[in-house]
């Protein structure tokens, strides 16, 4: 029993891991930039949905609405002044360095707003915890909701992009950004849409994440940030079910090590099976080969 | 041939301004701080700078000269850190000379950071691009975690381990702990000097410098101009890249020992991520491939904080605004654009390259 309750946790954590990861590689397959600001951008949302609860006494669902609008123009807002300018650099570092630049703003900002203190974040989820197998098995609320989003957002955002005119464009722009701009693609309007979801969906996994561990910091974001980075690359970074499977397998073995390994390797044992996973198959679970042409 | 002489030649000339300007930046410092001189933000930062400096002119070997993006560069600090500092530490009663420690330290450092980036980069090279980054970032954390998880206790059988706690190392009774897990190595002898930071950034410039012009360092380059072309007049990818990883490894094993052995504690999570960033961030705004530009922007990034301090709680956030802005003036087409169109206007062209 206890082995199930770790799986189920593990699949909660990797759902969290999986939404971040779906705005990492969503950015990526279409600006081919790694966005270092993402998990900055995740503590952003605890923070706004923390205040909308906190201060204004909102309702946890119109905080998350809230919080979400807030990481979205916050993400469109970074894309506009900090990358844009950059996507058309000699050197595609030039760019990975601003988002990094973009991340110590971040911090430093909401450090100077609310103190470097730890808040104590108050679960956004209401739904009582599920007893099973006479309370031997206990699955909480908060593991339920989040794991149902997860299987939601992969779903909306798969018919999105397979399925809508804007969705369609992202896939172009992606493949080839001349040819897309040729066919009267408004590439830079497709990028900041990018950007924008893919904000959106870090406001929900930071409320969720700080859900489950409720203690938020101006630094909550930074290692969860690198794991789903992690994830979406085990998975194939730039394919939405790889950032979704990666995610959740990352959470699952992360909590397994942790718990029948030992509590300090987890996060070795983690990135020990991703160095493996790309030794075997160097474009992750579900990259795409590309060939290389002379 | 006489193409490459003329290369060379320039190169040369490139590279003597680089040591001329560390060496004067060297006698300004001495100067002043025999006179009394010196600023005191500067005078505690001496050993970090020359740590830095290091860090970021191996890594630039990497990143600028072998066109491979790595995030772990702290990874192999780390690893000349920790045995160099468990050298001194256990060292520390039976040789009193604080040089000959070091210098033994630093030569155990170098070896186990170049040795185990030759390990990881054996398989790790294989890969490009992103997966390379991430694999090296990965390799980081690993190195940090299993370092951290280690309790290691001497007495007068050898030393012992663990991977529990401190108690249960098992130690006879005149053992004592050297390194306790997450807390580290504490009451380390602070071995390290402004004197041998010196002299080993002028180590280290003069073993790039001429690694860069050299047959072997023209075939990095050629590998990072074009793989396949490279490839196709017989240069080695493997045996190439693996060695520009390999010296980069074990230099930054080297700024590991000195930045270690400038503070009385030896703590594995100082070499994570972030560290890797920031020794990347030196790379980037210096302008990869210059070895001067990293050793400068070494400097400039890490007595910027110390300056802003002024700014109280404002500093670091001014800090990454300087970052994002100095990127973007530097790097963005448009403000190039702008500068060279500005610049041709107040300088009459003078026909030749700089």
């Amino acid at each position: 029993m206890s082995f199930l309750s770790y799986l189920i946790n593990g699949i909660s954590l990797g759902s969290v891991y999986a939404i971040i990861a779906l705005g990492y590689t969503m950015v990526y397959g279409i600006a081919k930039m790694l966005n270092f600001a993402h998990g900055d951008v995740i503590m952003v949302g605890g923070y706004a949905t923390f205040s909308m609860m906190m201060y204004a006494g909102a309702n946890p669902l119109v905080a998350v609405l809230a919080a979400i609008v807030v990481c979205t123009v916050l993400g469109v807002v970074i894309e506009t002044i900090a990358y844009r300018p950059l996507l058309e650099a000699a050197s595609p570092l030039a760019v990975l360095i601003t988002a990094i630049g973009v991340s110590y703003f971040l911090q430093n900002a909401v450090q100077l707003i609310f103190g470097s203190g730890t808040k104590s974040f108050q679960s956004v989820v209401s739904v009582p915890n599920l007893k099973l197998a006479d309370g031997a098995l206990t699955i909480t609320g908060t593991s339920m909701v989040t794991i149902a989003a997860s299987v939601v957002i992969m779903l909306v955002l798969t018919i999105f992009v397979n399925k809508t005119k804007a969705g369609q464009a992202m896939l172009a722009v992606a493949e080839d950004k001349g040819a897309a701009q040729l066919m009267g693609i408004n590439v830079n309007r497709t990028i900041a849409l990018t950007f924008a979801i893919g904000s959106g969906l870090a406001a929900i996994a930071g409320a969720l994440l700080c859900s489950a561990y409720p203690a938020l910091t101006p630094m909550t974001g930074s290692m969860p940030g690198i794991k789903a980075f992690t994830a979406a690359v085990f998975g194939g970074i730039g394919s939405i079910p790889g950032a979704m499977v990666g995610g959740i397998l990352l959470g699952i073995i992360e909590n397994l090590s942790r718990a029948y390994i030992s509590s300090q390797l987890a996060d070795a044992i983690v990135f020990g099976v991703l160095i493996i996973v790309l030794l075997v198959k160097p474009t992750g679970l579900f990259g795409k080969q590309i060939r290389e042409k002379v | 041939m006489q193409l490459v002489e003329k290369m060379k030649k320039a190169t040369r000339r490139k590279q003597m301004k680089t040591y001329g300007v560390v060496l004067a930046a060297f006698v300004i410092i001495e100067i002043l701080s025999l006179t009394g001189n010196l600023p005191n933000i500067l005078a505690g930062q001496l050993v970090t700078l020359c740590a830095y400096a290091i860090a970021a002119i191996s890594l630039n070997l990497v990143v600028g000269i072998s066109g491979e993006l790595s995030l772990g560069h702290a990874g192999f600090m780390c690893v000349g850190a920790y045995t160099s500092g468990l050298f001194t530490k256990c060292m520390q009663p039976v040789i009193p000379n604080s040089n000959v420690r070091f210098l033994l330290a630093l030569l155990i450092g170098i070896v186990a950071a170049g040795v185990i980036g030759f390990l990881i980069g054996i398989p790790v090279l294989r890969l490009r691009g992103d997966y390379l980054a991430i694999v090296t970032l990965a390799f980081c954390q690993i190195i940090k975690n299993v370092f951290q998880a280690f309790y290691i206790g001497l007495d007068s059988t050898g030393l012992h381990f663990s991977m529990r706690d401190q108690f249960s190392i098992k130690m006879a009774a005149d053992g004592k702990v050297i390194a306790s897990g997450p807390q580290g190595i504490t009451a380390l002898s602070r071995d390290s000097s402004f004197i041998a930071g010196m002299i080993l950034l002028l180590i280290t410039l003069f073993i790039v410098q001429n690694l860069i012009n050299s047959r072997d360092g023209r075939a990095i380059m050629a590998i990072r101009d074009n793989r396949i072309a490279a490839e196709s007049v017989g240069i080695s990818i493997t045996k190439y890249k693996l060695m520009a990883f390999t010296t980069a490894s074990a230099m930054a094993g080297a700024a590991g020992v000195l930045y270690a052995h400038g503070f009385a504690t030896l703590n594995s999570s100082a070499y994570d991520f972030n560290k890797s960033i920031l020794i990347l961030v030196f790379v980037v705004l210096g302008g990869m491939g210059n070895i001067l530009g990293s050793v400068v922007a070494a400097v400039i990034l890490t007595v910027l904080p110390e300056m802003l301090r002024f700014l109280d709680a404002y500093r670091m956030l001014i800090y990454a605004i300087v970052m994002i802005v100095m990127m973007l003036v530097n790097w963005s087409p448009k403000a190039l654009e702008l500068r060279e169109v500005y610049t041709s206007r107040f300088k009459k062209k003078t026909g030749k390259e700089a």
